[in-house]
């Protein structure tokens, strides 16, 4: 299943967030959005997802979403949002709940999606007791559990540090080389985008307009920490961007 | 400090004074009970030493006499039995119908515009001023105890379960649309358990409300029950039983708010 989207324009009151915005998701791809704070990235993928409507311009889907997909649109959040009082395996199965997914039959895809985030041990333990990486594998874990068609992700690294991030990209890499999926991945972390986009998707400062679209076709796989092609990559996206973030930044202030 | 040339020897070398600690209030067994029994043994020596007037204070023992006859004579289940009840059910009435509308006002905006006034409207009235409508309109006998109480515990427990709701993460509940979980899971999953930690000390409060009124109530028209039990006392100026009515109320205040403690150990140990 693909996205469209086909010239969405959104305000809020008097502030124009988005303007005219059009643009493809293949499926099977990731496409990143980058561009300065406040630009309308969050808003963007919450009106994919359904969670608010668009002033103008539509949001459609292309095909049909797989039949086994409880979920089609799912996301990951930036504060991951687990319940705090639901265990992991608690804040999986919820999500199941739902579709009447109880008992060996939730067991068995919490089982499976936990062996793929590496959290098979930790089934029993509290959000709490989590680091924040393992709190974002969790989220991860939950969001796969519904078999997206498409995961909109926003900004999902952005609350960890350094190191995690990196290690949390490389168990992202891996996720998506056993079994590719579409998603739209929200960042303002340019090495991120570089590290997971097919497509990165360079938006000006609000009301954000598409700048520019960039497209890597270097396999994931073989993107590494500091490569220099991803590297050349990213200064040009910085170039596009630097004036863009330096007036949003001083936008910003006189609010 | 940039100053190489001056040799370290040169300083006095004082200790970062520590300024850190407190405002972590952690269990301290016992000190409770110690100021108890502290100030029981005071008035003890005073009533025996004559500084504290017999018509001021009775003697703790004498108290503690009065009790254990009224425990064995077996009018103290006389007393508490009926008293207990009117408690179980008045509240139950009011914090469950209170949980209700709380978090009615907390989902739905015309329920709240509606509500959230008359609330505030109903919330300081002293209920015990109302004992005598009641009485009119549910007679003398136990429904118009219940009405008191349950009235009482209504309103304290509406205000909390609302502000418990509208405190519950938004993010959380947003996290739910996501998942296309129903309104009623949402409700149910997210919203209470996230509600329950104000909820409960809303309760709290209700309890406390709920065993002043109860004494209120039954000093109208009962035969037992503990508040019957301290007006006959306040009305002979029999010191030592009305004290031990007191006392009984006392307990009974303490081991309500522990059992709230038990449900919130329970409830609320995601908390850690
Ligand atoms: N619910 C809302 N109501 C009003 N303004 C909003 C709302 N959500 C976002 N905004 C405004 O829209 C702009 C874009 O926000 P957002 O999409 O969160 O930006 P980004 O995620 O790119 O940092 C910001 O100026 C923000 O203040
Ligand atoms: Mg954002």
């Amino acid at each position: 299943m693909d996205i469209r989207l086909d010239a969405i324009s959104h305000s809020y009151g008097d502030t124009e967030v988005l303007r005219d915005i059009s643009l493809d998701i293949p499926a099977g791809r990731i496409v990143c959005l980058v561009g300065p704070s406040g630009c309308g990235k969050s808003t963007l993928l919450r009106l994919i997802g359904g969670l608010e409507r668009a002033d103008k311009g539509r949001v459609l889907q292309v095909g049909t979403p797989p039949a086994d997909s409880l979920n089609p649109l799912t996301y990951v959040f930036q504060d991951f949002a687990l319940l705090p009082w639901r265990t992991v395996h608690g804040n999986i199965s919820l999500v199941l709940e739902d579709h009447g997914i109880r008992g060996k039959a939730a067991d068995a895809i919490i089982g499976d999606v936990l062996a793929r985030t590496k959290l098979t041990d930790f089934a029993r333990a509290l959000p709490r007791q989590l680091s924040g990486g393992m709190k974002q594998r969790v989220a991860i874990a939950r969001a796969l559990a519904v078999n997206p068609a498409v995961m909109l992700m926003d900004e999902p690294l952005s609350a960890l540090d350094s190191q995690t991030r990196e290690l949390l990209m490389d168990d992202l890499v891996a996720l998506w080389m056993r079994q590719p999926f579409t998603s739209v991945y929200v960042t303002h972390n340019l090495a991120e985008a570089v590290r997971l986009g097919h497509k990165i998707v360079v938006l000006s400062r609000r009301p954000g307009q598409i700048c520019e679209v960039v497209e890597i076709d270097k396999p994931l796989d073989q993107r590494g920490y500091a490569d220099p092609e991803l590297e050349q990559v990213q200064k040009h996206l910085w170039t596009l961007m630097r004036d863009e973030a330096r007036a949003a930044d001083a936008e910003l202030l006189h609010v | 400090m940039s100053d190489t040339t001056t040799p370290e020897t040169t300083h006095t070398a004082v200790e970062v004074r520590f300024r850190g600690g407190g405002f972590a209030p952690s269990a301290r067994r016992g000190v409770g009970v110690a100021v108890f029994v502290l100030l029981i043994l005071l008035v003890e020596w005073g009533t025996r030493a004559g500084w504290i007037s017999a018509l001021t204070l009775p003697k703790p023992s004498d108290v503690a006499a009065t009790f254990v006859e009224l425990w064995q004579s077996g009018l103290l289940f006389k007393h508490l039995i009926p008293s207990l009840s009117r408690l179980a059910v008045g509240t139950t009435l009011g914090a469950s119908i209170g949980i209700g509308v709380g978090i009615l006002i907390g989902l739905f905006s015309y329920v709240r515009a509606g509500l959230v006034p008359l609330v505030a409207a109903l919330f300081p009235i002293p209920k015990i001023a109302l004992l005598p409508l009641f009485v009119i309109w549910f007679g003398i006998d136990e429904t118009s105890k219940y009405a008191l109480i349950a009235f009482g515990t209504f309103t304290p427990t509406v205000v909390a379960t609302y502000g418990a709701v509208d405190n519950v993460d938004r993010s959380l509940i947003r996290m739910g649309q996501s998942f296309g979980l129903s309104w009623l899971s949402i409700v149910r999953k997210i919203v209470l358990p996230g509600a329950m930690p104000g909820i409960l000390s809303g309760l709290r409060i209700s309890l406390a409300i709920a065993i002043i009124l109860l004494v209120a109530a039954e000093m109208l028209g009962a035969e037992y029950g503990i508040g019957a039990y301290i007006l006959e006392a306040g009305s002979l100026y029999d010191l030592e039983r009305l004290f031990a009515g007191v006392l009984i109320l006392s307990v009974l205040g303490v081991t309500l708010s522990m059992v709230i403690g038990l449900i919130e150990k329970r409830l609320l140990a995601w908390r850690g």
